[in-house]
């Protein structure tokens, strides 16, 4: 790892470029950047996700830490080439004083040529991603809604802010859910006349995934809090008995389909690197999700 | 049925395979154990297993349900791509059952049939069952014959029974059509899955998303630029302990039939008007068709046997020093046949296709080389070390593409040489490869079928390896190679006579 301090953007490209000649890793093709924005307190985690993930997604990962504050502008940066520790590139670069504003300075000359942008704020989000300087650089913009104190109420934001690209970790944790609710439709089953999607109160995820029943079985669907963790039951009525999957520990779950035997399916929560690399691997907008977090403000307030 | 929770626009779900159970016969096989199992594993582990899906093993040895859940499990620890996991292997071991029979038993197959209606009723597996013939083709009809009179076969309405055989798909012409009657007498076209798991390979797919969804290769791929295409398929180890199955069966049979002519056909097919299995089919039948021998099979075919020898380092065993080989054995460890293609895209450009064990690494490949510029404005001696352009498409190992062209090398004097560029597939892409079986056992339990051969399509591979092997039966013995080397010297007069030498990949 090299260690440059109080240093300029060229001179970090310069050294970027110098390690890669050093160990003949120049042919190794970065498919993309992803920039990863943290808070000092975040940002271990969020750079140690990003590594992992990659191990699939050989990237430039550009850590921007903004340090704001009355120093001086200064911009530190650490660098360790693909090789060091797995085929991904980590350039965390802190920003302090007022250059902590202006980050998408210092991103830009940083990207990797004719390759997508994703950018990822692991802390706190910007109120519009898509018009946030850092978002305007990017095809795909990852928030985490479940980050924020109001976590519901920020959703409500994304929805009214929603741009083509973004999408929100309070979907991608839906996916599996999703993915079941979908194979046990694939079996013959009585229609389904209406649903019901139980998860703690102040949980994202659990109006996203009542919003997407409804939009796509368009049947009504009730919100019921719970005690959680996260989403811990989905229940779809049909005339011949609810298709439920239930969840109360966050890790086993029980599915249940009328005229069949109960059996138990794999629905662990999945750590931010198995999230990032879901959604690294698509970066085209998320039509679906639009629609559904467009229909998600129903859904906030839990029934009756 | 429709399904409303699937949106074709929505691609993060993955596709689950319905309720339902695979029976392996032949469980204790090395295939079963090596491949089969842990793929299963995998894919439980990726979640595209259904809940509530069944793993039946079916064989001779006597097992108690638990010794065979301990086999699997063994396997699974060995083999599996994906890390160990407690929770799938409990969910997995849930819905493990384990059959003794005789394969010509009818009793053992009346409990097989017991078994697989108490899975219907305790794990909802729907009466949706896959039989897995992991066996010597020999058996086949005594299998095939016994699912049938058992009423395993009996497929309903709501519910499937599907058949899956692996390669050999007969020896010759005759005895594929022999199979394909005794297949298609029990079950219908559509539930017959032959697997030939080189078609699940990534990169196998990616020849057709090469072609057909770019801009910068279809202009080429004709007879007006390419000079000759060579497919190579080349194993750096002997037959090991499989001189049972291998003698007598040949490197044609083995690798040739199947293999290197379905790469042969998603090189040379037409563009498909949709990538549906129909028509995928259709086009690569239609290609097979159009592939014809050259008239003289003397100068167009070798073949060879490998010698006893040093190999990278290893004193190995000469083909007739393998137990269980007969000592006259005239059986080819390497092939090489020259091919002509019948249509106007390839009209002239001879397919080379080249396969053999004990040769100097493991390598399969597809190189397509072009023609030489058809004016260099250069001294000769500029572009004496100037090759003619290749893009080779690298199946195994390294999925990738390299693309050969000149390049001025750097000084005061004009001289070009040729230089690589490379894609490898492991540095650009995202999710890491599924294994071929993991992606070719999922298709099968859900019913997917482009990436299985058809019957029309095994037949007329036979129909035009059949000449060669004739015309090889009544001539010399193979020719000796020496292990570790790129195979006999006939092989390199058979291009030679054309003007061209093999690459060495």
């Amino acid at each position: 790892m090299i260690r440059l301090e109080d240093t300029t953007v060229s001179a970090i490209s310069e050294a970027i470029r110098a390690e890669k000649n050093r160990k003949g890793a120049i042919a190794v093709g970065m498919v993309l950047t992803l920039i990863v924005v943290a808070d000092e307190a975040d940002q271990a985690d969020a750079l140690h996700a990003a590594t992992a993930a990659a191990s699939e997604h050989p990237m430039r990962i550009l850590g921007i830490i903004p340090r704001p504050g009355r120093t001086a502008a200064q911009l530190d940066a650490e660098i360790s080439v693909a090789g060091d520790e797995g085929p991904g590139e980590l350039i965390a670069l802190r920003l302090r004083g007022p250059m902590a504003a202006h980050t998408a300075s210092v991103a830009l000359p940083l990207l990797i040529p004719d390759a997508p942008v994703v950018v990822w704020w692991a802390s706190d989000a910007p109120k519009s991603p898509a018009t946030d300087p850092l978002g305007l650089l990017a095809r795909r913009r990852i928030t985490d809604a479940a980050l924020a104190a109001r976590s519901r109420a920020e959703l409500q934001e994304h929805a009214h802010s929603y741009a083509p690209g973004d999408t929100d970790f309070a979907w991608t944790r839906v996916t599996p859910w999703r993915a079941l609710l979908a194979a046990a439709l694939d079996r013959p089953h009585a229609p389904v006349t209406g649903a019901e999607v139980a998860a703690a109160r102040s949980n994202p995820s659990g109006p996203l995934l009542a919003a997407w029943l409804h939009q796509a079985l368009g049947v009504p669907v009730t919100m019921r809090a719970s005690r959680g963790p996260g989403i811990t039951a989905v229940h779809l009525h049909t005339q011949r008995g609810d298709i439920s999957i239930t969840r109360p520990d966050g890790t086993k779950a029980t599915l249940q389909v009328p005229g069949y035997p109960a059996s138990e399916v794999g629905l662990r929560r999945r750590d931010t690197r198995d999230l990032l690399l879901e959604e690294l691997r698509r970066l085209d907008p998320d039509e679906v999700y639009a629609d559904t977090l467009a229909a998600s403000p129903h859904f906030h307030a839990d029934g009756p | 049925m429709n399904n409303p929770l699937r949106d074709p626009r929505d691609r993060r779900l993955p596709r689950i395979a319905g309720p339902c159970s695979l029976v392996i016969f032949g469980v204790t096989g090395d295939l079963a154990r090596r491949k089969l199992m842990p793929a299963i594993y995998d894919l439980a582990n990726r979640g595209l297993l259904p809940p509530g899906f069944a793993l039946v093993g079916f064989a001779r040895r006597d097992f108690a349900t638990q010794d065979f859940a301990q086999i699997v499990h063994d396997a699974v620890r060995e083999h599996a791509r994906t890390p160990f996991n407690e929770d799938t292997w409990q969910q997995l071991a849930a819905g493990i059952r384990y059959v003794t029979g005789d394969l010509g038993d009818p009793s053992a197959f009346a409990a097989l049939n017991q078994t697989v209606a108490t899975l219907d009723a305790e794990l909802g597996t729907g009466g949706n069952h896959a039989f897995y013939l992991s066996i010597p083709p020999g058996m086949f009809p005594t299998v095939v014959e016994q699912l049938k009179s058992s009423g395993l076969s009996q497929q309903r309405p709501d519910a499937w029974r599907r058949v899956v055989v692996e390669k050999p798909f007969g020896h010759d012409l005759a005895s594929a059509q022999e199979l394909n009657r005794t297949l298609g007498e029990v079950f219908p076209t559509g539930s017959v899955f032959r697997i030939d798991h080189y078609l699940g390979k990534e990169t196998v797919q990616n020849i057709l998303a090469l072609r057909f969804a770019n801009a910068m290769f279809e202009p080429v791929w004709n007879s007006n630029f390419v000079d000759h295409v060579q497919i190579t398929m080349a194993e750096d180890i002997g037959i090991g302990g499989r001189a049972g199955y291998y003698d007598g069966i040949g490197a044609a049979r083995d690798v040739i039939q199947n293999h290197l002519l379905q790469l042969l056909a998603l090189t040379a097919m037409e563009e498909p008007i949709s990538f549906d299995a129909t028509h995928v089919r259709f086009e690569k039948e239609k290609i097979l068709q159009a592939v014809v021998l050259p008239d003289d099979l003397a100068t167009s075919t070798a073949r060879g046997q490998y010698a006893g020898g040093w190999q990278g380092g290893e004193l190995v065993a000469g083909y007739h020093d393998e137990s269980g080989v007969l000592p006259d054995s005239s059986t080819e460890t390497y092939a090489a046949v020259k091919l002509l293609v019948d249509t106007r895209r390839w009209a002239g450009v001879p397919f080379y296709l080249r396969t053999g064990k004990r040769l100097a690494r493991r390598v399969t490949e597809i190189a397509v080389v072009f023609k030489r510029a058809p004016h260099l404005p250069f001294a000769v001696t500029d572009t004496r070390e100037l090759g003619n352009n290749a893009l080779v498409i690298r199946v195994q190992p390294d999925e990738g593409v390299t693309v050969r062209f000149g390049s001025k090398v750097p000084g005061t004097a004009m001289e070009v040489r040729d230089v690589s560029m490379d894609f490898g597939y492991g540095e650009s892409f995202t999710e890491t490869s599924p294994e071929a079986y993991e992606r070719l056992i999922l298709d099968v339990l859900l019913g997917d079928p482009p990436l299985f051969p058809r019957h029309e399509e095994v037949e007329q591979s036979w129909r035009i390896l059949d000449p060669v092997l004739e015309f090889w039966a009544h001539h010399d013995k193979p020719a000796a190679y020496a292990a570790g080397t790129w195979g006999p010297a006939s092989a390199e007069a058979m291009l030679a006579r054309d003007g061209r030498t093999w690459r060495r990949p």
